[in-house]
């Protein structure tokens, strides 16, 4: 994604209408059979956006929650493109924002791949 | 580079780093590569296993392999991944920067593995890509062009399939090409400039696997079915921890039920040499310190070998395939509670068998207070040198009767002593969170490996590591303690006029009896004393050492029953449970707290531990045996 200047304002313009139309939601709020595509991954804490990242965490990612674990619903099991599954808390996942699957239009994805890796 | 400069140069040999994301086949690559020619040490200051082998290349080129720990990122975030970037980067204290680094990363998983790739590429070094696991991936109908990937990346690239060889030859025709191509000593000005990457750089990161991948990806393959599916059941909100329960209940079951016939006849053959060394050597103090002090301390503890052997067989199969992970999700929302990890699963686990290798296993979780918490906490699971102290006073005193319908009240106790291990453990966990390791927790993110059939060379592999590493520490640590302890029970001796047995008079006996006061308000008497302190260094030498307190002769079968009688008769019901709560805290193991100093690298922390623990147990029984005084128990 474009980290500058008017793209990256455009970005969060985009990010602000889907937010008000309810058509995103953060990844800790979503249930398992639950799927959409990666719009932003934004921390205040740097090292759990670098870690989420680093997992595949990214933006135009699609993700798939599979599992949530057997007490509070916590953590979350998340597929990520199809590919690997990643183990994660509801506190780091409500860093990730997610939008709808098919939804083109946000300009947050970089991804023009369809659907996942190879794999 | 000529030939010639290449013969002078490979009385070392070339160096060649195996990097690659965690779940990518790269141990068992390396495996394959150095088959049993490998070589376990550890990197200097910290536990992590440095494992090398030395192989030739078809071109006769002698190579040293080093299989790093695996690592997602050059961004290190444990000290396991700390050492994989530090190696790569040469910065790593005793290690020379390696001549070429060999990426290996799962061919069905490229989108996430790659980036690990790019980032090592930056470096400047010469670097092979190794597409693993081709099989599975062609298998869901992947295409993915070699040579277009090579061609992208600018750096060879190679298949293969690290289980079976194939491919290997390749890789290593590769490293020999490689070889007679690079000088030895290509730039390092990459390296002296590499910075941790940012977010942004990540992202960029991201951006070209996808335009590789378009590249080179001629057809994807079907996304995996069965993980999936098993995962459906496994990781079941109600199903999944029942699931998990049985696996451990069956994990026990073969610890203590498998275990008992080479456990037999090891106490057997250690009999055997002490009865052949009475018979066959005069009587003298040499004597003395091979029959009581070596031959019955070293078996007291490489009895134990077999249980060790048995449970790491479990979790070996366990992590292999996959479902170590699995029980981590599921335990993580219960550990979390009490400021620990779900990865501290695993070492805890670990624990029930032997603390050290529990505590050597915490080398996984990369937050430093998770793991530290981890640490102090591990050896309040019930290892197995508790067990001949349980189970000898859970004989003579608790009586082999059933209740609430048949179950065993002697069973029913013992479970009793695990469950307040776990219990004081979780507790423990909590207030260290809350008073000296507050702090943030450390985020979960932890990948879900696909399933597969755990590797049998693998997991021989690894149980020889451990048979090895604990044998080690048999014939060094433990050895050295138990002739420092047979001098402290044997001299000074006994005089002329002796009433007592011998240890009474001993420096043993001196530290017990001046150890006695403090002991009273907790109802141990001057006999337990004295068993403590040679039980000091290993809790299950306490029982030997109550025998010789008692004066009882004979091997150990015969010791252990007639001890169990002697106590019956001669210790209050109070006496023992309170000698019962004891164990369970007491930091009775030498070798524990040194593994701690050596994972900490701080004898403060190893302190810290003695002291809770001491605390600990002498509170428990303090407690243990004033209520039970209460209660008629005296």
């Amino acid at each position: 994604m474009d980290e500058h200047g008017g793209g990256q304002e455009r970005q969060l313009f985009e990010l602000g209408r889907l937010v008000k139309a309810g058509l995103t939601q953060p990844l800790g709020l979503m249930r398992p059979g639950g799927v959409g595509r990666i719009l932003a991954v934004r921390s205040g804490e740097g090292d759990v956006e670098r870690g989420l990242l680093e997992m595949g965490f990214v933006e135009g990612a699609c993700i798939e929650v599979l599992h949530h674990g057997f007490l509070g619903r916590d953590p979350l099991a998340v597929r990520i493109n199809q590919g690997m599954t990643v183990a994660l808390r509801r506190g780091e996942a409500n860093a990730v924002l997610v939008g709808p699957l098919l939804d083109q239009s946000t300009g947050a994805g970089s991804a023009s791949r369809q659907e996942g890796p190879i794999s | 580079m000529t030939a010639g400069t290449l013969a002078v140069e490979s009385f070392r040999p070339t160096r060649i780093a195996l990097v690659g994301p965690p779940n990518s086949g790269k141990t068992t690559l390396f495996n394959t590569l150095t088959g049993g020619r490998q070589k376990t040490a550890n990197y200097p200051g910290v536990t992590v296993e440095r494992k090398s082998g030395l192989l030739k290349t078809p071109g006769g080129h002698p190579v040293e392999v080093l299989d790093l720990p695996g690592s997602y990122s050059l961004r290190a975030r444990s000290p396991d991944e700390a050492i994989t970037r530090d190696v790569v980067l040469g910065r790593q204290a005793r290690e020379t920067l390696p001549d070429a680094l060999v990426c290996v990363t799962d061919a069905t998983n490229l989108g996430q593995h790659l980036r690990l790739l790019l980032e090592l590429r930056q470096l400047g070094r010469p670097l092979i890509l190794v597409l693993n696991m081709m099989d599975i991936a062609q298998k869901r109908g992947c295409q993915i062009s070699v040579e277009a990937l090579s061609r992208q990346l600018g750096i060879p690239v190679v298949t293969t399939v690290a289980m079976r060889k194939s491919g290997v030859q390749d890789l290593l025709g590769q490293i020999d090409a490689l070889l007679n191509r690079t000088p030895a000593a290509a730039g390092t000005a990459a390296i002296d400039d590499w910075v941790e990457p940012s977010p942004a750089a990540i992202r960029a990161y991201h951006r070209e696997v996808e335009r590789l991948l378009q590249e080179a990806v001629v057809r994807e393959g079907a996304p995996e079915r069965l993980t999936r599916r098993l995962d459906r059941v496994l990781l079941h909100p109600v199903a999944g921890p029942l699931i998990l329960l049985a696996l451990l209940f069956l994990m026990f079951q073969a610890v203590f039920s498998w275990a008992e016939t080479p456990m037999d006849w090891i106490d057997g053959g250690m009999a055997g040499l002490q009865q052949w060394l009475s018979a066959h050597m005069e009587e003298s103090l040499l004597k003395s310190l091979l029959v009581d002090g070596i031959v019955a301390g070293v078996g007291g503890v490489v009895i134990f070998l077999p249980q060790i052997l048995i449970l790491f067989l479990f979790i070996l199969l366990l992590e292999d395939s996959g479902y170590m992970t699995r029980a981590a999700f599921l335990m993580d929302r219960l550990m979390s509670a009490v400021g620990l990890n779900g990865r501290a699963f695993i070492p805890l686990l670990s624990s029930f068998a032997c603390a050290i290798p529990g505590i050597m296993a915490a080398r996984t979780i990369a937050h430093p207070l998770d793991r530290l918490v981890t640490i102090l906490i591990a050896p309040l699971m019930t290892c197995s040198a508790r067990l001949p102290v349980y189970v000898l006073l859970i004989a003579a005193f608790v009586p082999a009767t059933t209740v609430w319908g048949g179950i065993g009240l002697q069973g029913l106790v013992m479970f009793g002593l695990y469950a307040t291990g776990i219990v004081g453990a979780l507790v423990v966990a909590g207030v260290l969170r809350l008073t000296v390791l507050r702090g943030e927790s450390q985020p979960l993110l932890m990948e879900l490996p696909s399933y597969k059939w755990p590797n049998p060379a693998n997991v021989l592999l690894g149980l020889w590591e451990r048979a090895k590493i604990f044998m080690r520490r048999i014939g060094t640590i433990i050895l050295s303690l138990m002739v420092v302890l047979w001098f402290l029970s044997t001299f000074p001796a006994s005089p002329a006029s002796a009433t007592e047995p011998a240890i009474y008079y001993s420096f043993a006996g001196m530290i017990g009896r001046a150890l006695e006061p403090l002991l009273t308000p907790i109802g141990f008497n001057w006999q337990i004393a004295i068993a403590l302190v040679p039980g000091l260094a290993a809790r299950e030498v306490a029982v030997a050492a109550l025998g010789t307190v008692y004066a009882l002769s004979g091997d150990e079968g015969a010791v252990t029953e007639a001890l169990t009688a002697t106590l019956a008769q001669s210790w209050t019901l109070a006496t023992a449970l309170a000698l019962l709560a004891w164990y369970v805290f007491a930091p009775q193991c030498l070798a524990t707290l040194a593994a701690v100093r050596r994972e900490t690298n701080s004898w403060r922390w190893a302190a810290f531990m003695f002291v809770y623990l001491m605390t600990l147990a002498y509170l428990a029984a303090f407690v243990t045996y004033r209520v039970a005084l209460a209660l008629g128990g005296g």
